[in-house]
């Protein structure tokens, strides 16, 4: 299927990137190619098969419900761009 | 062992027995090394330099074996680390604007491991952005070179990617050993591209954790290395069962060397029909040929296998990868870590960030994602992906009913010029068309160098092996190595 330009600005917009006006064109193109060579797997016969998630033939472990690390604010915000009294800070987001 | 050249060809495994035996010191084995990478700088193969940090940790290793208290066959033995595990109190970047100037306050499991092994770290070595490439042109901190170049012609090649800077460090004969990632071939083919070894394990058997993620399914570390014994004593060293990853498997990491030499008498070699393509590099056919030869003259029986929905791997792939990516890189953001674009708003803040933090193959990758996971095309491509990826699991499974190892090459083609490839996304995709399908079943694999091709650079050839059988697939990988006799050098290095 060819992905037009308005999926292109949707998809974009669920990905939280923005795309330069310009250059929504030259991707939607890219993306088509993609899409459309991957399309090719349509020619198997997938009726009846499970899909595969993981190859991992592991169930998943029961732990202990108990706190194992804390009391690190300085250790978590390390890297935080904009740090305030231990915390991370966003733009205002309720007026 | 005078000449600090001569250390720099030291395998892993004599640089063990020369240390044993008192011969040379880590911090001369180090310095060695550290003198090689400041000359190769135009390689561009490190992001992170950290010779602080290698020199101390060479100390200690020196410090121990004086007390009698040496740690095992790594203590002491220099190492390059891909910049996708986070190092504790070292920049990690995943080569990406994103994560410029990331410390994370831990470490990976991997590389906690190879510290409690008494590895020396040099650096963090250059890889594809997030480790989507296969070219390693797609980092932000430049583009990596192979040390090798075509005979004649002294236009720079690339290393193949993603581990393109540890396989340009082994090759380069700037480090003795390297660690990698491989979630679609991303260990072996620039080890193929450089001449070197290289190895992804079973999914499962090395822990994930810390290890900046891709795609999750699929990431798995593994060695890079000179030769076939460093490769199993490398991973010896990186692997076992940790808590902290839910997909690690809970079994205990075998002695990886210790089969090594017990040759492929009786082995059955599987031979897949499909990757036979047509249009296949007849140099890459000859090659194969002279690995079904080698290893049929070492007493292997070759063995007809089918693999049929081969070709359906790397489309499969393109959904499944690019899909998981999508999802996981949704934690850059801006807020926690990492780069930031000031916004108006709480979303615009993300969008921007994103937008400039991550680089054009990584947003192309993170839209093909979130497309194929959007609601009305989830199932039309993700999980058809996930079907067709049961029936790559399946022909694997069947195949092995009948050979122990499978045998293909490494890649459709030698290393090539940068920028060559760059334009076409495709096209650069299917460099990992052979590596691909075992990377889908979860599968080890390894890529070993098989000669040159008729430009003077290196050919790899792929062994595939059962899950969690890496010792059957290191001896029968032994065995092509002594059969191969590669002994050429990059020109570089």
């Amino acid at each position: 299927m060819a992905v037009d330009i308005e999926t292109v600005v949707r998809v974009a917009r669920l990905a939280r990137l923005t795309v330069p006006e310009g250059d929504l064109e030259t991707l939607a193109g890219e993306l088509s190619n993609i899409i459309g060579w991957i399309e090719q797997l349509d020619e198997v016969d997938t009726d009846g098969v499970e899909p595969l998630a993981s190859v991992a033939d592991i169930k998943l472990r029961w732990r202990a419900d108990e706190v194992t690390d804390g009391g690190i604010p300085d250790k978590v915000t390390s890297n935080a761009p904009d740090p305030q009294n231990g915390m991370f800070s966003v733009p205002k987001v309720v007026e | 062992m005078t000449s600090a050249s001569d250390l720099r060809d030291l395998t892993i495994a004599e640089a063990r027995d020369e240390l044993a035996a008192g011969n040379v010191s880590a911090r001369e084995l180090t310095e060695a090394h550290l003198a090689a990478i400041e000359v190769a700088r135009d390689l561009n193969v490190f992001i992170t330099e950290t010779p602080d940090r290698a020199l101390a940790d060479a100390d200690a290793s020196d410090a121990r074996r004086a007390a009698g208290e040496a740690l095992g066959p790594l203590d002491g033995i220099p190492l390059a680390i891909k910049d996708l595990f986070c190092t504790d109190g070292v920049q990690t970047t995943a080569a990406s604007h994103i994560l410029e100037g990331f410390v994370p306050p831990y470490e990976s499991t991997v590389t906690e491991n190879l510290r409690n092994a008494g590895t020396v770290m040099l650096g963090k070595t250059n890889l594809d952005e997030f480790a989507m490439g296969s070219s390693n042109e797609t980092s932000y901190f430049g583009k990596v070179e192979n040390p090798w170049q075509r005979e004649g012609d002294n236009r720079p090649l690339v290393p193949g990617g993603s581990s393109g800077g540890s396989a340009s460090a082994v090759s380069g004969r700037l480090c003795l050993g390297a660690t990698g990632t491989d979630t679609g071939g991303s260990i072996r083919q620039p080890a193929a591209f450089c001449g070197i070894v290289g190895m992804k394990p079973t999914y499962g058997r090395c822990s994930r954790w810390g290890i900046v993620a891709f795609a999750s399914s699929l990431d798995q570390a593994g060695p890079m290395t000179r030769t076939v014994r460093d490769a199993a004593i490398l991973l010896g060293g990186m692997a076992g069962f940790d808590p902290k990853d839910s997909t690690s498997a809970e079994m205990v990491a075998p002695d990886f060397e210790a089969r090594l030499e017990g040759g492929v008498r009786g082995l059955r070699i599987g031979i897949p029909a499909e990757y036979a393509v047509d249009g296949m590099n007849p140099e890459i056919a000859a090659l194969w040929d002279r690995g079904k030869a080698w290893l049929t003259d070492a007493g292997a029986e070759l063995v007809d296998i089918s693999l049929p929905h081969t070709k359906y791997a790397l489309p499969a792939y393109y959904i499944i990868a690019p899909a998981e990516a999508s999802s996981n890189l949704a934690r850059y953001d801006g807020v926690r870590y990492g780069h930031r674009e000031d916004g108006e708003d709480l979303t615009s803040l993300y969008e921007e960030t994103r937008a400039s933090g991550f680089g054009q193959e990584v947003r192309r990758r993170i839209l093909i994602g979130t497309y194929a996971l959007s609601s009305g095309y989830y199932d039309a491509y993700y999980l058809k992906a996930q079907k067709v990826r049961a029936l790559i699991a399946r022909d694997f499974h069947n195949a092995f009913e009948d050979c122990d190892v499978i045998l293909t090459p490494t890649t459709p083609g030698a290393a090539f010029a940068m920028g060559e490839k760059s334009d076409d996304p495709i096209a650069m995709y299917l460099n990992d068309v052979l590596t691909v399908p075992a990377s889908l079943a979860g599968l080890p694999a390894i890529s070993v160098p098989g000669g040159l091709s008729s430009e003077g650079l290196p050919l790899g050839l792929h062994l595939i092996g059962k899950a969690f059988d890496e010792q059957t697939l290191f001896r029968a990988a032994q065995a092509l190595e002594y059969a191969a006799g590669f002994d050429s050098r990059p020109h570089r290095g």
